[in-house]
């Protein structure tokens, strides 16, 4: 059994607006036999966080194209993009590239 | 790969997927921490270098910038820009190795009036700006886009430049300016703490009438670039700036191209995504962040801590076909994830252009609104003229005109003379027959096609700004004037369209 798990998450460039202007959201994610990955982060937050539109956020099992997600202020894609495993404390930041948020 | 059991890991494109404990490309020691183009990982000390390197090698390579001059910085606050105005901080700084030599100053043009933003969100989000633009010490102007209906009519037109400079000029330049004052590190300016300017609700309601004549939101976004640009010019021009610097990125430039394209400015790209654009003659306007893409310049700002603002736009929010320049931009974006070589390709491609030189130097020949060369020539065999006749063979079949290849160039003779220097645009005003409800208006001879198609989507005409619709009313007078006189003339004009 995995432990809570304690993630900062951060928006910028827009994406903020898809969740009520907020940049900043410390959250906990409820302990779950498997650990945490971001795939599954994805979906909690769509299904937790995401206010609106979520068509703007994710597509499919990933973010939409033009979303950059940093992990612990690295590339994802240098940590293993959607099978990274999330530890406790780590920061996740998703960035908009978009003209239109 | 044809067993049953097989597994794949990841697209199948790429053979080794990078990970943390890869070790950074460039200098082999720290671990990577970015990934830029397909598969380079850099790390943090590698990718700021390549980044400085970058704008510096942007700029020298095309020595367009001389030593000492003045340039404008058009800061929109969102990433590129901001990114842009922190390498030139960073290019200015005294330790710089082989600093930047110019005189900066920065223009803000506050938007919020065409997204109907409160006015207590504006002045917030000019603060903000404010405080970041106080950071650097370059002068500063904030600029609320509904002074564009105030501007006058000399800013569509291009103003004669400096003389083509020759080769060894720069260098020349460069040295001069080394002997005379190396040590004076030329103060930018004074920065000023000019209140801002308070805007008025009928101009931000008159503003917001303009856009909302667009019928669609393509027409909307175009319009909104050109009034942008003219403001921008504007503002160079009575502040004293010879160059403005835009901070349009790699990926931003290669959706406008592909846009462009399917909005009929084809003749027009090399001016709209080339480094330097001079169409305005005196003002010329440089890129220097067309080879950044975004995901660089997103890294590099939350690395380094630059600060930008997001300010919402015309199509934030917007669903993907709501305009020609967001379903582009959907399609570039989308395509770049499964191929990673895309934007740069489209950019490579974007360089190779030139435009013609020499094709349009008087006012009279260049498009009212985008002031760029006009390219319908509507000869015989066209693409144009094709369009043309089906236009006028799809309208309403009135008497009319009885020629074969319909001419625009000089409507106002056909009808009835235009009285005291009212259009005779204005539907059915005045002197108009009804085969004269059959032609259209003659604005349209003075735009370029993509500009001539902008506005056709708008209801009316008469809700641009004063500036455009004096400029015009002149040009038509002086193209009426002429048809008039050509028989006298001895010479021919350059041409007729």
């Amino acid at each position: 059994m995995a432990a809570p798990v304690a993630i900062h998450l951060e928006f910028g460039g827009g994406a903020e607006l898809l969740f009520n202007g907020v940049k900043d959201h410390h959250v906990t994610l409820p302990s779950q036999p498997d650990p945490w990955d971001v795939k599954q982060l994805l979906v909690w937050i769509q299904q937790n966080l995401l206010k609106e539109r979520p068509e703007l956020f994710v597509q499919g099992d990933s973010v939409r194209p033009g979303i950059l997600v940093l992990i612990n202020d690295a590339d994802w894609e240098l940590m293993g993009e959607l099978e990274y495993q999330l530890q406790d404390q780590d920061n996740v930041v998703f960035i908009s590239t978009l003209h239109g948020g | 790969m044809c067993q049953v059991e097989e597994e794949y890991h990841g697209p199948l494109l790429r053979e080794e997927l990078p990970s943390v404990s890869r070790q950074c490309v460039k200098c082999k020691e720290a671990s990577a921490a970015v990934v830029i183009r397909a598969g380079d990982a850099y790390c943090r000390g590698c990718f700021k270098e390549y980044f400085i390197h970058k704008f510096r090698a942007m700029l020298g390579k095309n020595r367009l910038i001389f030593p000492g001059e003045k340039v404008l910085l058009a800061v929109s606050g969102g990433p590129s820009s901001c990114s842009m105005l922190s390498q030139v901080q960073e290019g200015l700084s005294q330790n710089a190795h082989k600093k930047l030599r110019f005189l900066p100053g920065i223009v803000y043009i506050d938007e919020g009036g065409t997204v109907g933003q409160s006015v207590e969100h504006r002045r917030r989000t000019v603060e903000d700006l404010r405080a970041v633009f106080r950071a650097t010490g370059f002068p500063f102007l904030m600029v609320p886009l509904e002074q564009v209906l105030d501007l006058p009519s000399s800013v569509v037109l291009s103003a004669p430049g400096a003389p083509e400079q020759e080769a060894g000029a720069y260098k020349a330049a460069v040295d001069h300016f080394l002997l005379s004052d190396g040590s004076s590190g030329a103060t930018a300016g004074q920065q000023q703490e000019t209140p801002p300017p308070e805007v008025q609700e009928a101009h931000t309601h008159s503003l917001q009438r303009l856009l909302g004549s667009a019928r669609t939101l393509t027409a909307r976004e175009e319009l909104l670039n050109i009034l942008r640009q003219h403001l921008l010019v504007h503002t160079a021009r009575s502040a004293g700036y010879s160059k403005v610097m835009l901070g349009d990125s790699c990926t931003r430039l290669a959706v406008k191209l592909l846009s462009s394209i399917s909005l009929g400015r084809g003749a027009q790209l090399a001016h709209d995504t080339g480094f330097s654009d001079s169409r305005y003659g005196d003002t010329i306007l440089v890129r220097p962040m067309r080879d950044y893409s975004a995901k660089e310049i997103a890294y590099y700002n939350r690395m380094f801590s630059v600060p930008s603002v997001f300010t919402a736009g015309l199509d934030t929010k917007t669903a993907d076909k709501s305009s020609i320049q967001h379903l582009t931009e959907s399609f570039v974006i989308k395509l770049q994830a499964d191929f990673p070589s895309t934007v740069s390709t489209i950019y490579r491609t974007s360089e190779k252009l030139q435009s013609c030189k020499g094709s349009a130097s008087a006012g009279g020949d260049r498009c009212l609104l985008c002031v760029c060369a006009l390219d319908t020539a509507a000869e015989n065999a066209s693409a144009f003229s094709a369009t043309l006749i089906s236009e006028q063979l799809s309208r309403t079949k009135s008497p009319g005109k009885s020629r074969q290849a319909p001419e625009w160039t000089a409507p106002a003779s056909q009808c009835c003379s235009i009285v005291g220097g009212e259009l005779c645009g204005n539907r059915g005003r005045g002197c108009c027959s009804s085969a004269k409800a059959s032609e259209p208006p003659p604005l349209r001879s003075l735009l370029c096609y993509s500009c001539q198609l902008t506005i056709k989507d708008m209801s009316s005409e008469e809700v641009l700004p004063l500036y455009i619709l004096s400029e015009a009313e002149r040009r038509l007078r002086r193209s009426q004037l002429r048809e008039e006189i050509r028989d006298f003339l001895l010479e021919d004009e350059a041409d007729e369209g």
